[in-house]
């Protein structure tokens, strides 16, 4: 009873909320370090270095009022939201944030779930949740929000493709599509699988900018042209769930790369007894560090760099990323029947 | 007892999205149900004990083809007005006779299912391998080589096809 239900429960209601909470202090985050990269001090005065600053915007963001514009398709526009926030909180139920572990005298294991589709279900539930940004921009009946909806989709779906052989090729060295088991393949290699595929994880990484519309793939959000994207006609909460789920992926991207390309929960060097001594910091904690250095890369990608242009972005992902990734995944292939 | 509710819930569902796509008036809706049918589907999927194919069905179709679908409907002007056609019926006999074809077929199915005993054994469990994916691509390129290699090859067709008349001056 207690091991089918309840601590299923407890984990899920930990995992939603420390990523909720996760999501509100990454904009404060982010907000800070492009502050900081643009010589200014990000948000001061809410709390001591503005650290009360996401609270602030929430309460903001719920008192507001919230429109519907009287052409919308009103169900449509109000399950685009929805539709956008479930997919990138579900994903989380497969994301090993560490091993079993023994917790007050039971053993837990610090993930909600390992199915041995793990792999193949991030993919699929993520390639769901584009039809949160295509209907968001039909349903506002709006020639702006319908463009960037199009541009969004367009992108989503040609970055899909490479990142999505690239998993190929890590499934392929590891040999199975289970998270849990494709760090165990990590742990037993006795290497990070960013220096056995380091293309794989190139690729990897610049697909999830381009998947979660981050810049300098953030298109679908240039002010300049389409005035504030998909989300123009939202506002109040329905604007924050779209905003949530954008933070609400970078850190599945984040999480996702731990855990395919740097090991997961695992310490550095495993295997080597010499540092055995860092054993006493938590698995855990471990994959919260490497997520949150790639977090730290993606704002500090957007501060640093400038937007793509469309058809660059499109050249982008058809005529380098995608022909590289399938060479990469043959060179693996034959690698693997050849040589191991 | 519990497998037969899930399941009868589900069936329930999957007909009445069917039926809710092709009654819907709005296409984008009707495009809508078929996504929320299919994700039900791949519940069914995972009832059955092939967690495999439920991720499939959902990135394939739910999270595919669908876009695709919406892209169309979204972007062509599908809606015609009913006078369009001078006879909007024209279609109704042969709708029926088709409709009475596909029932008299499902209805041999069912009747022959209840003559025959049902599988005792799955061919899955003399496999070398274990776990769905595993056994799922061991079938694959094993008993149903040839046909799994001419789906790939009518896949290629159907792919060059499309570039040949997107492009024509190719």
């Amino acid at each position: 009873m207690v091991d089918t239900f309840v601590i299923p429960l407890l984990k899920i209601l930990v995992v939603l909320n420390a990523t909720l909470v996760g999501v509100t202090y990454m904009v404060l985050l982010e907000r800070k370090v492009i502050a900081w990269a643009q010589s200014r001090l990000g948000p001061m005065r809410v709390g001591p270095y503005g650290v009360l600053q996401p609270i602030a915007d929430a309460i903001k963001l719920m008192l507001k009022e919230d429109i519907t514009p009287t052409k919308a398709d009103k169900w449509v526009f109000t399950a685009a939201p929805i539709i956008s926030m479930v997919p990138a909180l579900i994903v989380y139920a497969v994301i090993p944030f560490g091993p079993t572990v023994n917790l007050f005298g039971r053993q837990v294991s610090l993930y909600i779930t390992d199915i041995n589709v793990g792999l193949l279900y991030i993919v699929s539930v993520a390639s769901v949740g584009v039809y949160g940004i295509i209907l968001a921009g039909y349903a506002s009946n709006s020639k702006f929000p319908l463009l960037a909806s199009l541009r969004a989709s367009a992108q989503l779906i040609s970055y899909e493709v490479a990142v999505t052989l690239t998993l190929v090729s890590v499934i392929l060295v590891s040999g199975t599509l289970s998270m849990v088991g494709i760090v165990n393949a990590q742990y037993n290699a006795n290497v990070w699988f960013a220096f056995v595929q380091p293309v794989a994880f190139v690729i990897f990484f610049i697909g999830g900018l381009a998947e979660t519309n981050r810049a300098p793939f953030d298109l679908p959000e240039a002010e300049q042209e389409l005035t504030g994207g998909f989300h123009t006609e939202y506002s109040g909460m329905r604007f924050a769930l779209f905003f949530l789920a954008e933070y609400a992926n970078m850190i599945v991207v984040s999480s996702v790369a731990t855990t395919l390309f740097f090991g997961g929960w695992l310490r550095p060097f495993p295997h080597v007894a010499a540092l055995n001594f860092l054993n006493f910091i938590p698995s855990w904690t471990w994959f919260l560090v490497k997520s949150f250095v790639f977090l730290y890369i993606f704002i500090w990608v957007r501060a640093t760099l400038p937007r793509y242009r469309y058809d660059q972005l499109m050249r982008l992902g058809w005529k380098v990323l995608i022909p590289v990734a399938i060479l990469n995944l043959v060179v693996t292939g034959i690698v693997k029947v050849m040589l191991l | 007892m519990a497998h037969a509710i899930a399941f009868y819930t589900l069936a329930a569902f999957i007909l009445g999205f069917a039926i809710l796509v092709v009654t819907t008036k709005d296409t984008v809706h009707s495009v809508l149900f078929l996504v929320l049918d299919f994700l039900f589907v791949a519940a069914l999927y995972v009832m059955l004990n092939a967690p495999f194919l439920a991720v499939i069905q959902v990135l394939v179709y739910a999270g595919g083809i669908v876009v695709l679908y919406l892209f169309v409907v979204m972007l062509v002007n599908l809606k015609r007005p009913p006078e369009a056609h001078s006879d909007p019926h024209r279609m109704t006999k042969f709708g029926f006779g088709l409709a009475g074809a596909v029932l008299i077929e499902l209805g041999a199915i069912v009747v022959s299912g209840y003559m025959k005993a049902p599988a005792v054994t799955s061919p899955a469990q003399n496999l070398p391998v274990t776990g769905n994916t595993e056994q799922v691509g061991w079938m694959l390129y094993t008993s149903y080589l040839i046909p799994f290699e001419i789906a790939s090859m009518l896949l290629l067709v159907a792919m060059i096809g499309a570039i040949v008349l997107a492009k024509r001056e190719l």
